[in-house]
C-alpha cells in the first residue's frame, strides 16, 4: 500500500536530488564526510534517519529492498524501516541478500558476498572516527584536511600498552584508498575485511550529524594496525548451533538462568539458507550434521 | 528448543494497538477535542509550535493529543510533518515594532512610550492550587479597556537614539536556514538565532541560568519583553506589492547588557535577542541571554570556557529531537557490538589470568 499523500519514497524530488549530489561527491572522494542538509524523518534521529534518507534517494520503483538490523531481517527496527518503504515507495522487499538491489543495514555486513549492482546503505550514528579523541567538529575537519591522524595511532598504541592489544571490537577505524580515515559504522571488526574490494557500492548516511560518505566498488580499505600488532577479524570461537557454520558472526543467546548459552548466526538469511540446504548445528531439531 | 526472540511484525502491531488504547485512556471519560487542547492547553500548543518550527495551533493540538501530552514527542510529529511541506517563498520580515501587544514590560524604565502592559501573566499570581478549577466553571469576565492606539516603540530604539546601545544595522542578505543547509561552524548570528528559536526550552533555560550564575556572565537586563500579534506579509511578484496573509503570535525579548567600548568608541550597551513563536516568554528570555553569551568573540570578550559561550557545544546539543532520538536509540538492539566487546573482554581476562599464573 502506497501512501498517496507523500512522494515516492517519502522525500520530495528536490531533497532527493540534494542527497544524490552529496552521494556522488562522496563516491568521488572515498571516505570523505560530505555535509548534507539532512531532513527530519518520521523516525527518530539515531534510529536510521541517515540510512533512510540515502535509501530514499537511491530507490527506484524497480528496486528490491532488504533491511537488516544486527544482521537480522526480523529485528523490530528493521521491520519498522522496511514497512516505511513498503508504505511510501511500494517497492518489493526481500530477506534474501542475493536478491536485493538495495540493502539498508545497521551494525552488520551480510555474510553472503555482495555483487556488482548492489547498494549497501549503512546507518551511521557518529560518522567522525576522531570524535572521541577530539569532540570539536572544527578541529576534526582540520585534522582530516591535513591528513593528521597521529592522534588515532597514539590511541591504538595506548590500547596495546594498556591491554596488550587494540581494545576496539566494533566501529574499528579504517583508511580508505590511502587517504581518509573512516568510521565503518558500528559493525563488528569481524566485518571489516568485507569493506575492502567489495563489488557493491557502499554508502554511509548519518542523519543527525548530517554527513554522507561512501566506499566505491573495489576500493582499497585497510583496518588501522601496527606491523607487530596486525589487525585480526575476531568472532566468538564457536559454531552456529542452528546451521553449524564456523565462519559466520555469531550472537550469543542466554537460554536459562544458570548461564547456559547458545550461539547463532547474527545473519538470519545466511543461517536460514544454510539450514534449508541441510546444514545442521548442535541444537538443530533434527540433531547433528547429516 | 529455544528460539531467539527478536521482536518482529506481530509484536510491533500489538504494541501500537496497546499504545492507541492507552492514549485514549478510560473510554468512560469523554475524549479531548482538538479545540479543547488548542484553547485550554495554549502554552503547550505554543511550545510545540515553537520547537516544531511550524505555526499551526490546530496541528500542534493534534500532535499533543497523539503524543499523549509528551511535548517532545509532539514536537517530533510536527517536525516530521513540516519537512514534507512545499515552500512557496519567504515572507517579508515581520515588524515587531508594529505588534498589537497583549503584554509588554520593560525592566529598565519605569514608564515609557506605549506603557507597561502586564497582560495575561502568571507573574503575580500566588502559586496556590485553585481547587475551584477542579469543578468546571467559567471565570468572571476580565475588565476591558480600549486598545491604545499610540505606537509601542522598542526600548532599544530609544537607547539607540542617544547612541547608548550598539547599532544593529539592517541586512539585506537572505537569512540562512539550517533546515535546508547543513550546519557549518562557525555559524553566523542569524543561524545561531534560528537554532535557538527552535531549541529545547529546558536546555536553553539551563544554559541561560548558567550565565546568570557566572558561567559566561553578561549582566543582562530585560530591556523589553513583548507578546502579541504581528502581520505576516508576502511580496507577490505578479502584483508588485506585499499582501498580508495572516497573523502570528510572537514573544520577543531584547536584553540590554554590559558595555563594550574601545579606544575609538565610547562604551555602549550591547544586545541579546530572543524571538519565539507563540506566548513563550521563559524561552524568549533564555534565548536572548544565550544569544548574548555566544557573542563573546564579536564583542571582544574573553572565552572563559563556559558552555553557554561555546557555539559548537550549544548548537550541537540544543535540538531536543536530535537529542532524544540519539539518546533513546541506545534501547535498540546492540547485540552485535556487545558480542564483539564480550569476546574482547573474555580474551583479555583470559590472557591476564594466564600471565598471573605464569608469574606465580
Amino acid at each position: 500500500m502506497t501512501d498517496q499523500a507523500y512522494n515516492f519514497a517519502y522525500l520530495d524530488e528536490q531533497t532527493k536530488r540534494m542527497i544524490r549530489r552529496a552521494l556522488l561527491k562522496a563516491l568521488a572522494i572515498p571516505g570523505y564526510q560530505v555535509p548534507f542538509a539532512s531532513r527530519e524523518m518520521p523516525m527518530p534521529y539515531g534510529w536510521g534517519t541517515g540510512g533512510a534518507q540515502v535509501t530514499a534517494a537511491c530507490l527506484t520503483p524497480d528496486d528490491r529492498l532488504k533491511v537488516i538490523d544486527q544482521g537480522a531481517d526480523d529485528t523490530t527496527n528493521a521491520v519498522s524501516i522496511r514497512r516505511f518503504f513498503q508504505r511510501t515507495a511500494g517497492v518489493e522487499t526481500t530477506e534474501r541478500t542475493a536478491e536485493a538491489t538495495v540493502i539498508q543495514t545497521r551494525h552488520r555486513i551480510p555474510e553472503q558476498p555482495l555483487s556488482e549492482g548492489q547498494i549497501l546503505v549503512y546507518q551511521v550514528p557518529i560518522p567522525e572516527p576522531l570524535r572521541f579523541l577530539e569532540p570539536r567538529e572544527t578541529e576534526t575537519r582540520k585534522m582530516h584536511e591535513l591528513e593528521e591522524y597521529g592522534l588515532m595511532h597514539v590511541k591504538l598504541y595506548e590500547d596495546i600498552a594498556r591491554h596488550g592489544e587494540i581494545a576496539t571490537a566494533y566501529a574499528y577505524p579504517v583508511r580508505v584508498e590511502g587517504r581518509y580515515v573512516m568510521d565503518p559504522s558500528p559493525i563488528p571488526k569481524f566485518d571489516n575485511p568485507k569493506l575492502a574490494g567489495n563489488p557493491a557500492i557502499q554508502l554511509f548516511g548519518a542523519g543527525r550529524e548530517a554527513r554522507i560518505y561512501a566506499v566505491p566498488p573495489y576500493s582499497d580499505v585497510v583496518s588501522l594496525d601496527f606491523e607487530d600488532h596486525p589487525f585480526v577479524a575476531s568472532k566468538a570461537d564457536h559454531e552456529c548451533d542452528l546451521c553449524g557454520s564456523a565462519g559466520s558472526y555469531l550472537d550469543e543467546v542466554i537460554t536459562d538462568d544458570r548461564g547456559t548459552r547458545m550461539f547463532v548466526c547474527s545473519d538470519t538469511d545466511f543461517c536460514a539458507s544454510r539450514q534449508a540446504q541441510g546444514h545442521r548445528g548442535r541444537l538443530s531439531p533434527q540433531g547433528a550434521t547429516p | 528448543m529455544y528460539v531467539a526472540v527478536k521482536g518482529g511484525e506481530r509484536a510491533i502491531d500489538a504494541a501500537h494497538a496497546w499504545l492507541a488504547e492507552e492514549r485514549r485512556g478510560d473510554p468512560s471519560v469523554p475524549e479531548l477535542t482538538l479545540a479543547q487542547i488548542r484553547e485550554q492547553m495554549a502554552l503547550a500548543v505554543n511550545r510545540v509550535m515553537a520547537e516544531g518550527s511550524l505555526y499551526d495551533p490546530d496541528l500542534a493540538a493534534l500532535a499533543i493529543k497523539q503524543a499523549r501530552g509528551d511535548l517532545i514527542e509532539a514536537v517530533f510529529l510536527i517536525r516530521a510533518y513540516r519537512t514534507t511541506l512545499p515552500r512557496f517563498g519567504a515572507s517579508r520580515p515581520v515588524d515587531t515594532a508594529a505588534m498589537a501587544v497583549d503584554r509588554r514590560v520593560s525592566a529598565t524604565f519605569k514608564d515609557l512610550p506605549g506603557g507597561q502592559v502586564l497582560g495575561p501573566t502568571f507573574d503575580y499570581t500566588h502559586r496556590l492550587l485553585d481547587f475551584a478549577l477542579a469543578a468546571e466553571g467559567t471565570p468572571p469576565p476580565a475588565p476591558m479597556a480600549p486598545a491604545p492606539d499610540e505606537p509601542v516603540p522598542h526600548v532599544t530604539g530609544l537607547l539607540d537614539r542617544d547612541g547608548l546601545i550598539e547599532r544593529q544595522p539592517a541586512e539585506d542578505t537572505p537569512a540562512p536556514d539550517l533546515t535546508r543547509q547543513p550546519l557549518e561552524l562557525p555559524a553566523s548570528r542569524a543561524l545561531r538565532l534560528q537554532a535557538l528559536a527552535r531549541a529545547d526550552e529546558g536546555f536553553t533555560l539551563s544554559l541561560a541560568y548558567s550565565t546568570q550564575r557566572g558561567y559566561g556572565r553578561t549582566h543582562a537586563f530585560v530591556g523589553e519583553l513583548r507578546i502579541g500579534r504581528v502581520a505576516v506579509e508576502v511580496e507577490l511578484p505578479e502584483l508588485g506589492f506585499a499582501v498580508e496573509i495572516g497573523e502570528v503570535e510572537l514573544t520577543e525579548c531584547d536584553t540590554v547588557n554590559q558595555f563594550k567600548g574601545s579606544k575609538t568608541e565610547p562604551p555602549q550597551f550591547t544586545r541579546g535577542y530572543g524571538l519565539v513563536m507563540g506566548q513563550s516568554e521563559r524561552k524568549a528570555i533564555s534565548m536572548s541571554l544565550v544569544d548574548r553569551a555566544l557573542r563573546w568573540q564579536e564583542l571582544g570578550e574573553d572565552f572563559t570556557g563556559a558552555p553557554a559561550q561555546d557555539e559548537e557545544f550549544v548548537l550541537s546539543h540544543c535540538d531536543n529531537i536530535q537529542s532524544t532520538g540519539f539518546l533513546e536509540h541506545i534501547k535498540l538492539p546492540h547485540y552485535v557490538d556487545f558480542q564483539a566487546e564480550l569476546e574482547l573482554v573474555r580474551r583479555m581476562r583470559r590472557e591476564a589470568v594466564q600471565m598471573q599464573e605464569a608469574a606465580e
